[in-house]
């Protein structure tokens, strides 16, 4: 009984403290309780928000979350193994999505176009995406062959550029390299710029996707066909890292070399072929991200994929540098957070309210989520 | 020996700094005006070219020396130059635009306040963002601070993109009566305040002189010389901004209060234990140097016009970024000719080549998209249509020649142009001094030479 009072006391004073110490924490908390609050009433009381409402916009924010964190993965090991913010990591989402894409609209479209408009996807509006029917279920073929496609063009990718690129200075600074991939990013998105044009393209045929209504609380949360397939597969690719890292010897070493680079090449452990397989794995899963991106948005632009990037570090950093799972759940958070920030503050704002996320978990937790569990 | 006088003289002219920067712009100015001439250009065309030539080298070498502050001093590696920008020219427009209603076009007004408090309140404005920014950032790494100051200036543009602060009202009389303020969104702010640039002639009192000068323009260029002289003019107040940054710069660099910075690019922890508040040092390096970038994007912008939010997205911080690293971080001179370089090579240099190209070979049109370009070279090895179409790409193609110059530049000289120039926190020279070679020393290096610092002609140059 008396001890019982005694860790209620104690319990009450480390509140107190945490209170005092970090007066920060309490305020976000705060804050986060009266939006909150504010939510539930706009729910509950005044109807202002459908459940319907919320359902679907917290289906979106998973949505883009997956491509989020499937893509964060690829920038958290790099960063964490290689020890730098790979500012081009965005641009490998864009390159990836053109060559899936490319290879799409070929295939799809073999024999009812010219193979030069299809190869450049439609440049120039020169090929319609909705014109050749493209989606999961009526042209499955080619999306599953731009998926691949997608992901072994950026492992090639990745891999000449750590070659010719990062190679020759990895041994400086992360900030060095860090400004290095300003200057690879830059030469990435314009090239594509320069042999693909700068419009932004309908890629899928937006009205044939079939949809599932799922009735919810007071209204309908539509799901269509897209964003069963972007599930299927980043749910699929995220689980296979995991069992990669957990089961494998490679794995192994790629942890061991995330945690202290020293002494993982002291054991033993050939560093060069670590780097190699990070950019393998990380580049496949970035360029299959940006292929499933277009193929849930629907549309393709060369900067789509450096639109992203900053949401991705926000993930990233969110979840803790180096945790694949961080990434992921940081992924979910600033998508799904972007994405019902809506219901607050006018839809301009949706992206600089995960920047805001992001700036607030620097503040009172900046080692993120899941810290000190490198790429575990 | 006759023939050993004149090489000192010039090795010793070539030590100065000053007639470093004064022998790159002659180069820059003198590659223009060749090419010019023998494209036969008009003198108008000429004095345009030079003009805009001017113009940018202005405001590329003031944002080069003001990052110079955060990165070259400091250590802050500020990837959101933009957003200081952004704010300075639109706080500034906030206060100095006359107030709605008193004619014209613009669709909401300002404060009606004079354009000297104006650029004040901007750059006011950026040293406080500055501050905001600074206060959980300057806690994290490097890179953390990098990704947040990069944030920032992409929530900065969202903010004055948005509609919400399109127009709204506000009180300006201490009785209440409101007026029409706002940003202006998406389609951008008219810039409707008086001419800052006659102002400042009339405020000195020298419009006698400028209008003596716009009638001796008027003999070589008979149809309206306004306009030229009105941006030569404004060219050379920029460099007089340029010489001022790099005066405030050279003195805060020397003064106790730089070798605190620089002790805390060096290490932290050391400034640290000798007992110096980091952080504050790091605070007001910071925001000194935001007001800075804030009053550079006043100069850039406010002769243009109007204003539009997507002209601050994140690659014109990068552009800086390339300007300070082809000069080398931690040098002022440095940043100068560095901001020269890049305007007058990676910025203008491209456009002014497609200008000659265009003017020599007076090609046909060019193909739409890359399509059409590249199926000529493939099925009949007709390389003109691609050559056109490069030719008419080179707005994307110049920037592809940035990203690969910034890799270029850090794999062979990520210490810039100049060699490596960064000054010592020390007050005293650190040169061993005496007798024997200097650590690790090349052939060129003067064993008793102290560390080379910006602006003192004496010494050669420090190498570790």
């Amino acid at each position: 009984m008396a001890s019982g009072t005694e860790t209620g006391v104690t319990e009450r004073r480390q509140w107190l403290e945490m209170a005092v110490d970090r007066p920060l924490t309490v305020v976000f908390a705060a804050l986060g309780l009266l939006l909150l609050g504010s939510l539930v009433w706009g729910l509950l009381v005044s109807g202002a928000v459908t459940f319907a409402r919320l359902g679907s916009l917290v289906w979106d924010g998973v949505m883009r979350g997956l491509v989020i964190g499937l893509a964060g993965v690829g920038l958290s090991m790099t960063y964490s193994i290689l020890n730098f913010a790979n500012f081009s990591h965005g641009d490998y989402i864009t390159s990836g999505a053109f060559a899936g894409w490319a290879t799409t609209y070929a295939i799809a479209g073999l024999g009812r176009a010219d193979i030069g408009s299809l190869l450049l996807v439609g440049a120039g509006g020169s090929v319609l995406g909705g014109a050749l029917g493209i989606g999961v279920t009526t042209t499955p073929v080619a999306v599953a062959a731009g998926v691949v496609v997608a992901g072994a063009t950026t492992v090639l990718l990745a891999l000449a550029i750590d070659r010719v690129v990062y190679k020759p200075v990895r041994s400086e600074s992360g900030i060095t390299l860090l400004i290095t991939s300003i200057g690879v990013a830059f030469a990435l998105r314009y090239l594509i710029q320069f042999v693909f044009g700068s419009s932004v393209r309908g890629t899928t045929a937006a009205g044939s996707i079939p949809q599932i209504p799922l009735y919810f609380i007071d209204g309908v949360v539509r799901i269509d066909a897209h964003d069963i397939t972007l599930l299927v597969v980043a749910g699929g690719l995220m689980l296979g890292v995991h069992l990669l890292l957990q089961t494998t010897k490679l794995g192994k070493a790629m942890r061991a070399m995330s945690d202290n680079e020293d002494l993982a090449r002291i054991t033993g452990i050939p560093t060069e072929r670590v780097v190699r397989a990070t950019w393998i794995i990380g580049g496949g899963l970035t360029g299959v991200a940006g292929y499933v991106f277009i193929l849930w948005k629907g549309t393709l632009g060369f900067n789509d994929g450096w639109l992203l990037l900053l949401l991705i570090f926000a993930a990233v950093i969110l979840g803790g540098i180096g945790s694949i799972y961080g990434a992921i759940a940081g992924g979910l958070i600033i998508g799904v957070a972007a994405s019902i920030s809506v219901l607050w503050i006018p839809s301009a704002f949706s992206r600089a309210a995960a920047f805001v996320v992001m700036i607030v978990i620097l503040l009172v937790r900046p080692q993120g989520l899941f810290s000190g569990r490198s790429t575990a | 020996m006759s023939a050993q006088a004149p090489t000192d003289t010039l090795r010793r002219l070539w030590a100065q700094d000053v007639v470093k920067i004064a022998a790159l712009l002659v180069v820059i100015y003198g590659s223009y005006l060749v090419s010019g001439l023998v494209l036969g250009y008009s003198v108008r065309g000429q004095l345009n070219s030079l003009a805009s030539l001017t113009f940018y080298i202005g405001v590329f070498a003031t944002l080069a020396l003001a990052l110079n502050l955060h990165w070259g001093y400091t250590g802050l590696f500020n990837i959101g130059v933009v957003g200081f920008m952004a704010v300075g020219i639109y706080v500034m427009a906030f206060v100095s635009k006359p107030l709605y209603g008193s004619g014209g076009a613009a669709q909401v007004g300002g404060l009606g306040l004079p354009i000297p408090v104006g650029i004040l309140a901007g750059m006011v404005a950026a040293a406080i963002l500055g501050f905001v920014v600074a206060l959980p950032a300057l806690r994290l790494r490097a890179d953390y601070l990098a990704i947040v100051t990069i944030a920032m200036s992409e929530i900065v543009r969202f903010g004055f993109l948005s509609s919400t602060f399109q127009q709204f009202q506000i009180p300006h009389t201490l009785s209440g009566e409101t007026t029409r303020v706002g940003f202006g969104g998406g389609s951008g702010l008219i810039l409707d305040f008086p001419d800052p640039l006659l102002a400042l002639i009339d405020a000195l009192g020298l419009s006698g002189v400028y209008d003596g000068l716009v009638a001796l323009v008027g003999t070589v260029v008979p149809n309206n010389p306004d306009p030229i002289v009105h941006s030569l003019v404004y060219g050379l107040v920029l460099l007089g901004v340029v010489a001022a940054y790099f005066w405030l710069l050279k003195r805060t660099g020397e003064s106790p209060f730089g070798r605190v910075l620089k002790a805390i690019r060096e290490d932290e922890d050391v400034a640290r234990a000798l007992g110096k508040n980091t952080d504050r040092f790091k605070i007001v390096s910071f925001m000194l140097g935001c007001a800075l970038m804030g009053l550079a994007g006043i100069l850039w912008l406010m002769g243009q016009g109007a204003v539009t939010p997507n002209f601050f997205r994140p690659r014109l911080t990068f552009f800086v970024w390339i300007a300070l690293i082809i000069g080398g971080a931690g040098s002022n001179t440095g940043s100068v000719m560095g901001g020269a370089v890049f305007a007058a090579v990676l910025y203008q240099g491209p456009l002014y080549f497609q200008n000659v190209v265009t003017s020599v070979f007076q090609p046909g049109d060019a193909p739409g998209s890359f399509g059409p370009a590249i199926s000529p070279l493939l099925s009949s090895a007709d390389p003109v249509p691609f050559l056109l179409y490069t030719l008419d790409s080179v707005r994307q193609l110049q920037l592809v020649v940035m990203g690969v110059a910034l890799i270029w530049l850090m794999h062979n000289r990520p210490q810039g142009m100049l060699g490596h120039r960064k000054e010592t926190a020390a007050a005293i020279p650190l040169g061993r001094g005496g007798s024997g070679p200097g650590r690790g020393g090349g052939a060129d290096a003067d064993p008793e030479s102290t560390p080379q610092t910006d602006g003192d002609g004496t010494g050669g140059e420090r190498r570790e």
